[in-house]
């Protein structure tokens, strides 16, 4: 069975935790003693409704002021598929929440209110997801039951968020629009009677059928080692296996490999998935990869197909979201994580803000908490990095303060 | 529903399992003897093989076990050979560390955070791997994989450490440690199933069975040394299974026939009632889980 994660950005307003609701409850999955507990939670606030929000407003703090603060996982399941929710915030100073939780996410689903429209915050999501290049957008156009289900009003909309998306898409995302009511269950889990002139499917039939992480499948492969597995018994004298998850593409037994960054080469022996020999180890398979040569390998290390392998980096351009409340400062050394590997980096320049909403260019000498740049970084050792837009799964890193420990950076490889 | 594990929850739980062991100098698994601390070592075995676990067991015990948990838990260490470590919450007790709560709800639930610290200390561990789950609670689905906690073992929820991709930071300063969730995103299901597709061994009490309850507030209580009883409170025989498994005083039992994986299952999946629906150490407050791990709680 496999698992899709999706990421909703937005405010109560656009009737997202009533969507997600919706979509829990159509598929049976909150159980009673929950739904009464906020039932009763919600009479106590003074609320004439179900909120559905307390359900994912985890927080004490979330509930006081009735925000969401921090990204909710919301899981359910139908007989084809499993989902994970990444519930975010949607203000913009909740914009590094938002990026956290589509960094998992295989779909963005972005919630426009029928009534409004497209607003400044509709720019900002689909930045992000245009940014993550999450590989499926669904732009759910909700509250259809207030403008008496209008099929015009839904083009018009449709028009406009493809009009300023079109002017940064990638080639491989794929958009699709879905006008729907969460309050009345339309096209939610089942087609709407009330749109007969929408063709499309309902939001989950599109969530059952999209296909999960298509790029990284593509993508060239790509294996960060984590773990060197010795375990020196009698049994297992000799053996040395690399333990790891495949980041992108897939290996196979005999395959010619290269190790990064030592560019020393080899051949894969065997790939072990606990105590079988497998023939082949697909992306995000965690396995065990044994060598036919007694190489150099260490965590840190990448293993790659020779004849594939990423240019090593010393210099790199990448867009940087900050995430810490403490901005960036220019002459610092930082900590730069790609896949396993850690190095000494420091932010050598910043080329431009970029301001989501508008697609502006500023200039600035520093970056603050939530601002998205584009900036030079310098490294001490070399990264086998990909561009992000070839292969999201080797092309971004984080960047950690040596001294607070926070991670306060998330780039994307240019 | 389908009666199948998502593989995919697999590979990640041991990619985070592998991280812990790279990146800490001396992690524990926290086990309880439940269904996901069992759940929790057999990811273990096969994300170091054919290396042995990594690191110990610790076990807090409160000395309200369940007796069939604790005759599992010896049987599990000895068939796998991995270590184990037990910190006892009567040692806190007797040496004044705690003040255990009177009365007919009293538990050791909360008194268990103190003996989980103080062996946190003593053994410098630096990282403790449960086997907590986000979607058994409200509180817990805002939880990291990796969360960081303070000299004193809080959690500090409006600030936890951006979590983005696979990337792990579990770098900290002498004397925080990290508690580590490697099946964060797994659900009640995906564990049963779990267990029924790599055919685990799990204590009988999860299984029906015939036991001595009291009805309180429509909840089945197990009668045991550890629970006050008024006079009037009628003890009757019922078959019940538990569905999760905490401390005698804490857990309440479910009336249940299941005696397999299978009607298990099927019993999850036609439920009405939450997991830790039955979990009396939940029902204290709207966010006793919340003040809880803010006080160093797993």
């Amino acid at each position: 069975m496999e698992v899709l994660r999706i990421a909703t950005a937005g405010s109560v307003d656009d009737g997202k935790s009533t969507l997600i609701g919706r979509l829990l409850y159509e598929t049976n999955s909150i159980t009673t003693d929950k739904l009464e507990a906020i039932h009763k939670a919600s009479q106590r606030k003074g609320i004439d409704f179900v909120d559905l929000s307390l359900l994912t407003d985890g927080l004490i703090a979330e509930r006081e002021q009735g925000i969401t603060i921090d990204v909710a996982h919301i899981y359910f399941q139908t007989p084809r598929r499993k989902f994970i929710i990444a519930d975010s915030p949607g203000h913009v100073e909740y914009t590094r929440n938002m990026i956290t939780g589509a960094s998992h996410a295989d779909v963005s689903v972005i919630l426009v209110d029928a009534r409004h429209g497209i607003l400044e915050q509709t720019h900002r999501h689909y930045y992000i997801a245009h940014l993550l290049q999450i590989p499926q957008v669904i732009v759910c156009v909700n509250k259809m039951d207030l403008i008496g289900y209008e099929e015009e009003k839904f083009r018009a909309i449709e028009q406009k968020f493809t009009e300023f998306a079109g002017k940064i898409k990638s080639q491989k995302q794929q958009i699709q629009f879905i006008p729907i009511s969460s309050l009345y269950g339309q096209n939610i889990t089942t087609r709407s009677d009330k749109m007969n002139w929408f063709k499309g499917s309902s939001l989950l039939d599109v969530l059952e059928s999209l296909e999960v992480h298509p790029n990284e499948s593509h993508a060239q492969a790509r294996f960060p080692v984590q773990y060197i597995i010795r375990p020196r018994t009698d049994q297992y004298h000799d053996f040395r296996g690399y333990a790891g998850r495949v980041a992108s593409g897939y290996f196979k037994e005999g395959d010619a490999v290269t190790i990064l960054p030592s560019q020393r080469t080899s051949t894969i022996n065997k790939i072990y998935q606990y105590d079988q020999a497998i023939p082949h180890a697909n992306t995000k398979q965690s396995v065990v990869i044994t060598l036919t040569d007694d190489v150099d390998v260490s965590r840190g290390d990448m293993i790659v197909k020779t004849g594939e392998e990423p240019t090593l980096l010393k210099e790199l351009q990448a867009d940087l979201c900050w995430l810490n409340n403490e901005p960036m400062t220019g002459s610092k050394t930082y900590l730069l994580q790609s896949g396993t590997s850690l190095s000494k980096a420091k932010i050598t320049g910043v080329d431009f803000i970029k301001i989501p909403s508008t697609l502006e260019q500023v200039s600035a000498t520093t970056i603050k908490m939530n601002e998205i740049a584009r900036v030079k970084i310098k490294t001490a050792k070399s990264i086998p990095a990909d561009a992000y837009d070839n292969n999201p799964s080797n092309g971004s890193f984080i960047l950690i303060d040596e001294y607070s420990n926070n991670t306060v950076a998330v780039g994307f490889v240019s | 529903m389908k009666k199948e594990f998502p593989r995919d929850l697999e590979d990640e739980a041991i990619y985070i399992l592998r991280e812990a062991a790279a990146q800490f100098e001396r992690p524990a698994i926290l086990f309880s003897g439940g269904k996901d601390s069992i759940t929790l070592v057999r990811l273990a075995q096969k994300a170091f093989y054919p290396g042995k676990i990594p690191f110990p067991l610790l076990h807090i015990d409160t000395g309200h076990n369940f007796p069939e948990t604790i005759v599992f838990r010896d049987w599990l260490v000895q068939t796998t050979g991995v270590d184990m470590i037990v910190g006892y919450v009567q040692e806190d007790i007797d040496a004044g560390r705690v003040t255990e709560e009177k009365g007919k709800f009293a538990s050791r639930n909360t008194l268990q955070t103190v003996t989980l610290l103080r062996m946190i200390e003593e053994q410098k561990f630096d990282a403790c791997l449960g086997g907590a789950r986000r979607d058994e609670e409200k509180a817990r689905a805002k939880e990291r994989i990796f969360s960081v906690r303070d000299e004193f073992g809080q959690w500090d929820a409006k600030n936890q450490r951006p979590e983005l991709f696979d990337f792990l930071n579990g770098r900290i300063k002498p004397g925080e440690n990290v508690r580590v969730f490697p099946i964060s995103n797994w659900t009640e299901l995906d564990v049963w199933n779990y267990i029924r597709e790599e055919e685990l061994a799990i204590p009988s009490i999860y299984f029906t069975h015939e036991r001595e309850v009291v009805v309180r507030d429509g909840v089945l209580w197990p009668i045991s040394d550890f629970i006050y009883r008024d006079a009037d409170e009628e003890v009757v025989r019922k078959n019940v299974r538990f569905r999760t498994v905490g401390d005698m005083s804490c857990t309440a039992a479910l009336a249940s026939e299941a005696n397999t994986l299978d009607t298990i299952i099927d019993e999850i999946i036609s439920a009405t009632l939450s997991e830790r629906g039955t979990r009396l150490d939940d029902k204290r407050a709207e966010a006793a889980m919340e003040l809880r791990k803010v006080s160093g709680y797993f």
